[in-house]
């Protein structure tokens, strides 16, 4: 159980001062999915860094299975916007980085990223450096690195938006596949709507800034889902306008 | 390497057809160029051959001839190699031990903000020095042997080792740091797989400028108080007015100078294969 109470942060001092994000306050079930959707630049960044510790709130308090979160929080994966690979490491070295920090023997820690290599689609490219990767693989190294250790929550950052539109269908569906299988908490920030409808049992809509709660749907729609399929439904398309609906409010505000 | 040399090759034959365009020399392969360079060397050689015969009197300039005469005799007689090797070792040992202080002492201020702040102005006071003006200093402590003259080296590399270093670390992204955070990184494994490695290429950009640096405190230290050495070669030649022998110890500084300077080269592109970007 992941609970944020009464979350604000402020950046800066003075003239400068930013209030990203005020008064938020959410609980989010173990094993369910959630997407956070809001305009850009609206403090959903924010928060996800305040759930892995990386921020300390201004005001209110994380608290992360009971426990308020004042360091790193060691139980989350976190996929930012960046890959965050390591440059010098090649594709399987990068892959394996997590269990190799926890001391798993190179056999071992190999075998199993090789698995993941296998999952996300990138045999061949073992030995190859980041620097020599599309934005795209480097992702889907990311992915499979965050995958390896076993995080019981993920933190997704707008994990899928620099790949094309086949390959983030085919992420979207080994995601809700390994979600299945190992039923991790996933908090997801994404600018797609279409995209967290078909992830997420929850979609959490934050104001512009500073990020307020706006407005809070519960998605109803069957599991498993067919990620190709299921924005057809006429079910996903009523949550789909609804949501839209109040969305479209903050942008349009935007504009005036 | 060979990459590199086989695409100037590529280059010279697809502009092989308008070579006579001036573009043509310019673009010589590196073997090709290795000759014209050579050739450009022996020319100058002449040059000096012939001032030396007919313009200027040969006390002030000495000759290439006199000055290979004067290389082969220290050759023969082997006292060359006591010289060379007095000055290489001195090198080596003030190199290392002032590349260990600095990077220790770079990576220590740069993960501890407090004490770099507190540092800070002490530390550019006394990089603001010209360090050579301690060599009194060091001999006085280190006496006349080799000490001072590491001493001395050591003090010059340091302060560059130490100040790459530590822009090195300053640099390092924080957001990788925070990734591996997440992952259970203890604080030396931070140090060891994230920031050590990301600060390389400025370490080696310290290491690389301040290696000339270790010859240099070497050769004043030898000049200022010393019985052997290619910088003692020099001073003796000087007051004893011997102008062939001073070209002649200035010849084989030159030579391992650039000898060194290819060796960290050969090194740093070795440690950083993950640089090269493969499309």
């Amino acid at each position: 159980m992941i609970e944020l109470q009464g979350i604000g942060k402020t950046f800066g001092a003075g003239a400068s001062r930013v209030r990203a994000v005020t008064d938020v306050n959410l609980e989010i079930k173990p094993r369910s999915v959630v997407a956070l959707i809001g305009p850009s630049g609206c403090g959903k960044s924010t928060l996800l860094n305040m759930v892995a510790g990386l921020y300390r709130p201004s005001n209110g308090q994380v608290i992360y299975d009971g426990c308020s979160v004042s360091d790193v929080n060691t139980d989350v994966g976190y996929m930012t916007q960046k890959d965050n690979l390591l440059p010098w490491r090649n594709v399987l070295d990068n892959i394996a980085l997590p269990l190799e920090l926890t001391g798993v023997a190179r056999e071992a820690r190999y075998k199993q990223a090789r698995e993941l290599i296998r999952l996300v689609g990138l045999e061949g490219f073992e030995d190859k450096f980041p620097s020599s990767l599309s934005g795209g693989m480097r992702k889907r190294v990311s992915l499979a690195r965050m995958l390896l250790y076993r995080p019981k929550t993920l933190l997704l950052d707008e994990p899928f938006a620099a790949l094309d539109a086949q390959l983030r269908l085919a992420m979207h569906d080994l995601l809700l596949k390994l979600w299945s299988e190992q039923q991790q908490t996933i908090i997801l920030v994404t600018h797609d709507l279409v995209e967290a409808v078909t992830l997420a049992d929850r979609v959490v809509v934050f104001t512009k800034r500073p990020a307020m709660v706006a407005m809070d749907q519960t998605v109803d729609l069957p599991r498993p889902r067919d990620v190709r399929e299921v924005r057809f439904t006429k079910a996903f398309h009523d949550i789909h306008n609804s949501i839209w609906d109040r969305l479209r409010e903050e942008y349009d505000e935007d504009k005036v | 390497m060979s990459e590199q040399t086989a695409l100037e090759n590529a280059k010279v034959r697809a502009g092989a057809p308008d070579a006579d365009q001036g573009g043509g020399l310019a673009a010589a392969s590196t073997p090709v160029m290795a000759v014209y360079q050579i050739i450009f060397g022996i020319i100058l050689l002449l040059i000096w051959q012939a001032a030396a015969t007919w313009l200027i009197d040969p006390f002030f300039i000495s000759s290439p001839t006199a000055v290979l005469a004067r290389l082969w005799e220290w050759t023969a007689d082997g006292s060359i190699f006591l010289h060379i090797w007095a000055t290489l070792y001195a090198t080596f040992l003030g190199f290392f031990i002032g590349s260990v202080a600095g990077v220790i002492g770079g990576i220590w201020l740069g993960v501890s903000p407090f004490v770099s702040r507190l540092l800070n102005p002490y530390i550019w006071a006394f990089n603001a020095l010209p360090k050579v003006a301690l060599a009194p200093l060091l001999i006085l402590w280190f006496g006349l042997g080799i000490e001072s003259k590491v001493a001395l080296a050591a003090v010059l590399v340091v302060f560059l080792v130490f100040v790459n270093t530590f822009s090195g670390v300053r640099e390092v992204d924080q957001d990788l740091i925070d990734g591996v955070r997440l992952m259970k990184a203890k604080r030396s494994q931070i140090l060891m797989k994230v920031i050590l490695p990301s600060a390389m290429s400025w370490i080696f950009v310290g290491l690389k400028s301040a290696l000339p640096f270790a010859l240099i405190g070497v050769i004043i230290g030898e000049m200022i108080a010393s019985n052997r050495g290619l910088g003692y070669l020099v001073q003796r030649a000087g007051s004893e007015f011997d102008t062939a022998g001073a070209f002649a110890a200035l010849t084989i500084i030159a030579v391992i100078a650039a000898i060194l300077n290819e060796l960290v080269q050969a090194v740093q592109s070795r440690l950083e294969r993950w640089k090269v970007v493969n499309r």
